[in-house]
Parts: C-alpha cells; sequence; structure tokens
C-alpha cells in the first residue's frame, strides 16, 4: 500500500524567481533539477527542508500539450488571485523566525498571533501560494 | 523572467486587509498597494474576486467581530473599534443587515466555539459573512 508520501506540488510563475525564493528567503535546499530538451525543455526542479524528507515540486505552469493557452492563462490567473491551496509548517520559534523571513523579504500575510493551538503566521511566494507556518502549543 | 500577472497585486490589497483591518484602513490604501487609482482598483477588484474592495474589507471586519462577540465578552462597541470600525452606529446596522440581528442578539444566539484545531486563517476565511443580497453602506467603513 502507499508507504510515504514524497512530493508535493506547488504551481510557480517563473521556477527561477521560485528557486531564488524557496531557497535563499525560505532555506531551503535544492533537491532535484532535471530539463528534458526532448520535452520542450520540461525542467522538475524540487526543494525540500534540510532534515526532512518530502520535497516541494516548483511546477511551471504548462501549455500546450499539457494545457492550452486558456487554461494556462487561467490557472496563472488563479495563482495571482490566490487560490493555490497551502501549504503548512512547523516552526520552534514562530516570531523568530517570523523576524528572519521578513528580513529577507518574505512578504507576509499575517503576523505572528496567538491561536488556541500555538503561535501561527502566513505569508506568500512570489507566485501567491499561500504557506502557514505555526509553533504547535505543547501538551 | 514572466512578468507578473496583475492579479497578484491585487491580491497583495487584499491580503492587507486581512491583516490590518484593525487599523484605520480604507479603499485608498488598499488601492496604493495594488499600485492603482482608487476607482480603476475598485474595478479591478471586483472584477478579480467578485464583490468590491469596501465590501471586503467590511464583511472582513463584520467576520471579526462576530468572532469577537461570540468567544470574549467584550462590550459592543469595545469590539467595533478593535475591527477598525469608527462608528457604533454604523457597525450595528452593517451587521444587523448581514447576519440578520443585533450584535448583542447574535452573542446571545451563539455560545463560543469549542476549543478548535482548526487553524483560525482557515476559520476566518469560511466564516466571511457574503451573499448577493448584501449591500454596502457606504458610511460603515
Amino acid at each position: 500500500m502507499l508507504e510515504q508520501l514524497t512530493h508535493v506540488q506547488v504551481w510557480v510563475h517563473d521556477q527561477d524567481e521560485a528557486l531564488a525564493f524557496y531557497t535563499e528567503k525560505l532555506g531551503m535546499e535544492l533537491r532535484e533539477d532535471v530539463t528534458v530538451p526532448e520535452m520542450g525543455n520540461f525542467r522538475w526542479l524540487s526543494v525540500g527542508i534540510p532534515g526532512q524528507d518530502v520535497s516541494i515540486t516548483l511546477m511551471a505552469i504548462p501549455g500546450p500539450p499539457v494545457f492550452d493557452e486558456e487554461t494556462r492563462e487561467q490557472i496563472q490567473k488563479l495563482m495571482a488571485k490566490g487560490a493555490s491551496g497551502g501549504l503548512f509548517f512547523a516552526t520552534d520559534d514562530a516570531q523568530g523566525s517570523y523576524e528572519e523571513l521578513k528580513s529577507r523579504g518574505v512578504e507576509f500575510t499575517q503576523e505572528p498571533s496567538e491561536q488556541p493551538y500555538g503561535i501561527d503566521a502566513g505569508f506568500r511566494d512570489v507566485s501567491g501560494n499561500h504557506f502557514r507556518m505555526a509553533q504547535r502549543s505543547s501538551g | 523572467m514572466a512578468s507578473v500577472p496583475p492579479e497578484r497585486h491585487l491580491l497583495r490589497a487584499k491580503d492587507i486587509a486581512d491583516a490590518r483591518f484593525r487599523e484605520p484602513l480604507d479603499v485608498p490604501a488598499l488601492a496604493r498597494a495594488a499600485y492603482l487609482s482608487p476607482a480603476h482598483f475598485s474595478r479591478e477588484f471586483r472584477r478579480a474576486f467578485g464583490e468590491t474592495p469596501h465590501q471586503y474589507l467590511l464583511t472582513r471586519r463584520l467576520e471579526r467581530a462576530a468572532a469577537l462577540l461570540r468567544n470574549t465578552d467584550r462590550s459592543v462597541a469595545d469590539i467595533c473599534f478593535n475591527v477598525g470600525l469608527r462608528s457604533v452606529g454604523s457597525f450595528t446596522t452593517s451587521f444587523q443587515r448581514v447576519y440578520g440581528m443585533s450584535p448583542t442578539a447574535y452573542r446571545a444566539a451563539h455560545p463560543p466555539l469549542e476549543r478548535a484545531l482548526i487553524p483560525t486563517c482557515v476559520l476566518q476565511a469560511y466564516a466571511r459573512p457574503h451573499g448577493s443580497s448584501f449591500r454596502e453602506d457606504t458610511n460603515a467603513a
């Protein structure tokens, strides 16, 4: 049966820009970067949090033959409107991580705030993907 | 590098409404975040998200007010100012129109939510009042 979650995919507006954001600003590591010329230079690009095995695939929004131009434009617009799903991260220091990420230019949608389950904060990547980080209260 | 779709700037303005509704935030301030004139911004925002920025900001404030009524014992006036509204009269009017009852009646009818594991950002997004019958109160913000 299914054993393990290995990759989650996010659509990105520009893979180079996204790679810089996820590695330089969010502190992730590059995992895979493979370009396939015979597939229209399709680029499989993934990053991850050092020490954790799940990878995030930074997928360019494809045109033909995967999607027609109109569909691609619709996905681009939906992404820019914030219609992506979200990814949730854990942190042991929400305030410290917030300050560090903010100083690197990460765009926060919500400052760290107290919730029944801990302290959480929200931010976005350049493409409009929505992320949360939570410092869970112990016990 | 691919150019950023214009909707991304509108999303930034929407994020600011969600993050800073407690401040005396208004539509011109949101328009500046999207690099658009207020009139153009309102049209584009509505085209992208299906409601005007004024309406979005007001319903965000009302949703937070409803949560505070439900989960705290703070006074109606205190809650009104806490969510960035400046007139208790128009707050009560807008609240009545959207929730179909006064803030006090709402509090009486809704016991505090149980300590939940659902992230607050999710509750906040799903609980924001929205409906075709909603009419704007231009005096409320």
